[in-house]
């Protein structure tokens, strides 16, 4: 059994109707829980990219992008190595603050962690901070103790470092076109 | 021009060149019917007695005569009778195009009568599926349809209409089926696609590379898969065997792509493959596997599977590549390209003592003929003998179907029809249907069992009512054989829920309760008697052959063993 980590799929898909149930469908048919899932259009409106990490092995991880790939509406699939991918989450966190001395407190846990305050009321601050989990986590679990009223992440985004992108034509990519080869 | 999207329906299966629909009518597809009765002329409708008789009809159609299958249901259950023929024909690569109309936009998802989500259903077993909303997406949806059911690695394609995109009208323009690249949907798709579609060549270094592994090899070895009958290679295949010597063994659904009676076919490998086939397998150094995706059944315990060989995978899908087997190298491709390209690559090679290794193993089942009821083997070489050579034989699921896939000697691809994948029982019936509809020249024969024939012979009145002239051959043995041999090997013999006997009918007596006619045979003067009579016959024919309970598929491997540990000789 090869060693299970959290592997990150960039998903290039024609943005069509029924698409994202045909993408996260297969997860669930091989019973693999999605940790994290992020969609939306790219700079071409009728493409969509779609972040999934995944919890599984190596082999596991190869075999679900094949799976992927043979989707009509998938365009292409990169699986991301570990030390070549920027990975980046925005978290919005709701968090008590009921007097000024409080509010103090959180603003400036905000500025260490370079989180912006997006709203504010009597009793609450709302921070909007951007990273990877290392550090939404850290300010998290800062917050935490002033008591966190509710909080969202939008799912992980992640992009391959370097001049390589998800939209190189090769030799992989011709041999799945293969076998959906449509005429 | 403006017409109604019924009419469109019909205009674009005429630019398919359809000629022929299996279905069944119902409220929310009864514009598409009423279309159908003025298109009566051109496009002939087989109406069976359920959905699912219909759906193993379009899909026998589709693997006897290499074209696209059509198949029509209603909304509701009429669509859900669908899904059993719909994964049978994903399973086994079948191009069958499946029309549903599901009701009216302003009822969609309120629980409407006869409503249920197609789409959803659908999308785990058909290669793409698409929802018609109105009358103006028809045209591009049906071609598209068709393109994808029939292109790379064929199969099944669901499309949706709603039943308001059958009655409104919208702009129609003719397109010839050449021009369809060119418009619409598929030129998207064909534009964003990285490389030629309508010759894809084999990366020519990939076929270096195996030209290069075989000139190395000492005891190759090929299996001959279900690729080889879809893409109708057999020649070229049979060439490449003669010119690498190779022994070469086939899976259930390569039956017919090397003649089984080929000097180098080594019989059926896999769970009831041959000794020769399974043997060669563990001893070869080189095993190319054409079209075949190392199910199960095939591979068993895919880790011993082939040990001492570099395997070779040549496939049209990339995603079948490592998926069940690693494998040294792969070609993508389809197998009459790859294999004819092969050919210009590789010497005549000679290996006669390997050969002479692989084929001191019998290359099909030993049985003893000496018990006084029927055997399978005896039942099979029957019909082999007295029917023409080139009979289709359709097969349900169990026993008798690997009676048949190992005893018949299958000359020509789309020879056998056969649920391999699926594993459906009931398919055969439906699907000597289709076969006969698309090969009326042909004789064919539909082997069944007992199990399988009861779980949808209510499609005799499709049998009669067209006049078709199927044999069905019931290998009765008054229990479902298949699960009570596992029960027997590894269950202790407890055949729990498996026995037959006693629950009817009297197949003979169904025979002419509808309207056709049966004999019961207990030896084989009967069945030779009774074959002779069904052969003259105009009409379907039922010859129930009594067998042993206690018969058995030989050879066996177990589940999950080894290759070459048979069970059971």
């Amino acid at each position: 059994m090869e060693q299970v980590r959290i592997h990150t799929l960039a998903v290039l898909v024609d943005n069509c109707a029924g698409v994202l149930s045909q993408v996260t469908r297969l997860f669930s048919r091989k019973g693999y829980n999605i940790e994290s899932l992020a969609v939306g259009t790219t700079d071409e409106p009728s493409t969509s990219r779609i972040t999934i990490e995944v919890r599984t092995d190596d082999q596991r991880a190869m075999l679900l992008c094949n799976q992927l790939r043979k989707l009509l509406p998938v365009y292409s699939v990169k699986l991301l190595e570990e030390d070549n991918e920027i990975r980046r989450e925005l978290v919005l966190i709701k968090v008590a603050a009921e007097d000024s001395e409080r509010r103090n407190q959180v603003i400036q846990i905000a500025n260490i962690f370079r989180a912006s305050i997006i709203d504010v009321s009597q009793t609450t601050l709302t921070l909007a901070v951007i990273g990877a989990e290392r550090k939404t986590e850290a300010i998290q679990k800062l917050l935490a103790e002033f008591g966190i009223l509710e909080m969202v992440r939008t799912g992980m985004v992640a992009l391959e470092r370097g001049a390589h992108t998800i939209n190189e034509d090769t030799k992989e990519k011709d041999e799945f076109d293969y076998g959906k080869n449509v005429l | 021009m403006q017409i109604q999207g019924s009419k469109i329906l019909m205009e674009c299966l005429l630019e398919q060149g359809v000629d022929t629909i299996f279905g069944y009518p119902g409220g929310a597809i009864i514009v598409v019917y009423d279309e159908l009765y003025r298109y009566k002329n051109k496009i002939r409708h087989i109406l069976t007695s359920h959905e699912q008789g219909a759906s193993h009809a379009a899909d026998g159609y589709a693997r006897s005569t290499g074209k696209v299958g059509v198949c029509f249901a209603t909304s509701g259950p009429g669509a859900t009778n669908l899904t059993t023929g719909i994964a049978t024909a994903y399973l086994d690569s079948s191009p069958v195009v499946f029309i549903t109309c599901n009701v009216a936009e302003p009822l969609i998802g309120k629980d409407s009568f006869q409503e249920v989500d197609m789409i959803g259903i659908s999308m785990p077993i058909t290669k793409s599926n698409f929802l018609v909303k109105s009358a103006d997406r028809l045209a591009d949806t049906i071609r598209e349809a068709f393109a994808v059911a029939r292109s790379g690695r064929p199969g099944p394609v669901l499309v949706d209409i709603l039943k308001n995109a059958t009655t409104e009208s919208a702009n129609y323009e003719p397109l010839s089926l050449e021009e369809h690249a060119t418009h619409g949907s598929l030129a998207m798709l064909i534009h964003r696609a990285s490389h030629d579609f309508q010759e894809p060549e084999p990366n020519s270094a990939d076929l270096d590379k195996l030209g290069e592994m075989i000139a190395g090899a000492k005891r190759p070895m090929l299996i001959c898969g279900g690729g080889v009958v879809l893409s109708r290679a057999q020649e070229e295949f049979t060439a490449f065997a003669e010119k690498l010597d190779a022994p070469t063994a086939f899976t259930v659904m390569g039956c017919g792509g090397i003649r089984g009676r080929h000097p180098l076919a080594t019989g059926m490998i896999g769970m009831h493959g041959s000794r020769a086939s399974n043997m060669a397998c563990a001893a070869c150094d080189l095993l190319i596997a054409v079209g075949c995706r190392f199910s199960d059944r095939v591979a068993l315990d895919t880790k011993s599977f082939a040990k001492q060989a570099k395997i070779v995978q040549i496939d049209i899908d990339r995603s079948e590549i490592d998926k069940n087997v690693p494998t040294a190298h792969h070609i993508i491709g389809d197998a009459k390209s790859v294999v004819k390209r092969m050919l210009k690559r590789v010497t005549q090679h000679d290996n006669r003592e390997w050969k002479e290794q692989v084929f001191a193993y019998p290359t099909e089942p030993q049985y003893s003929l000496t018990g006084d009821t029927l055997n399978p083997r005896q039942i099979c070489d029957a019909c082999s003998r007295l029917a023409p050579e080139d009979a289709i034989i359709a097969t349900d699921v169990g026993q008798h179907q690997m009676w048949c896939c190992q005893n018949f000697k299958f000359d020509y691809p789309g020879q056998l029809i056969t649920s391999g994948g699926f594993g459906t029982m009931g398919f055969g019936l439906g699907a000597a249907i289709g076969a006969k509809i698309g090969n009326p020249e042909k004789t064919v024969i539909h082997m069944t069992g007992d199990g399988s024939f009861r779980m949808n012979c209510n499609e005799l009145a499709t049998v009669e009512y067209y006049k078709l002239p199927i044999i069905t051959i019931i290998f009765n043995n008054n229990t479902l054989g298949m699960v009570r041999q596992w029960q027997g090997l590894t269950l202790g013999r407890r055949f729990s829920q498996t026995t037959l006997a006693g629950r009817g009918p009297d197949f003979v007596k169904l025979a002419e309760a509808y309207g056709l006619s049966g004999s019961r045979v207990k030896t084989a003067e009967e069945l030779e008697k009774a074959l002779k009579k069904a052969l003259k016959c105009r009409h379907g024919y039922i010859i129930e052959c009594a067998i042993s309970i206690d018969e058995m598929v030989r050879p066996m491997v177990n589940d999950g063993c080894p290759i070459d540990r048979f069970l059971m000789d």
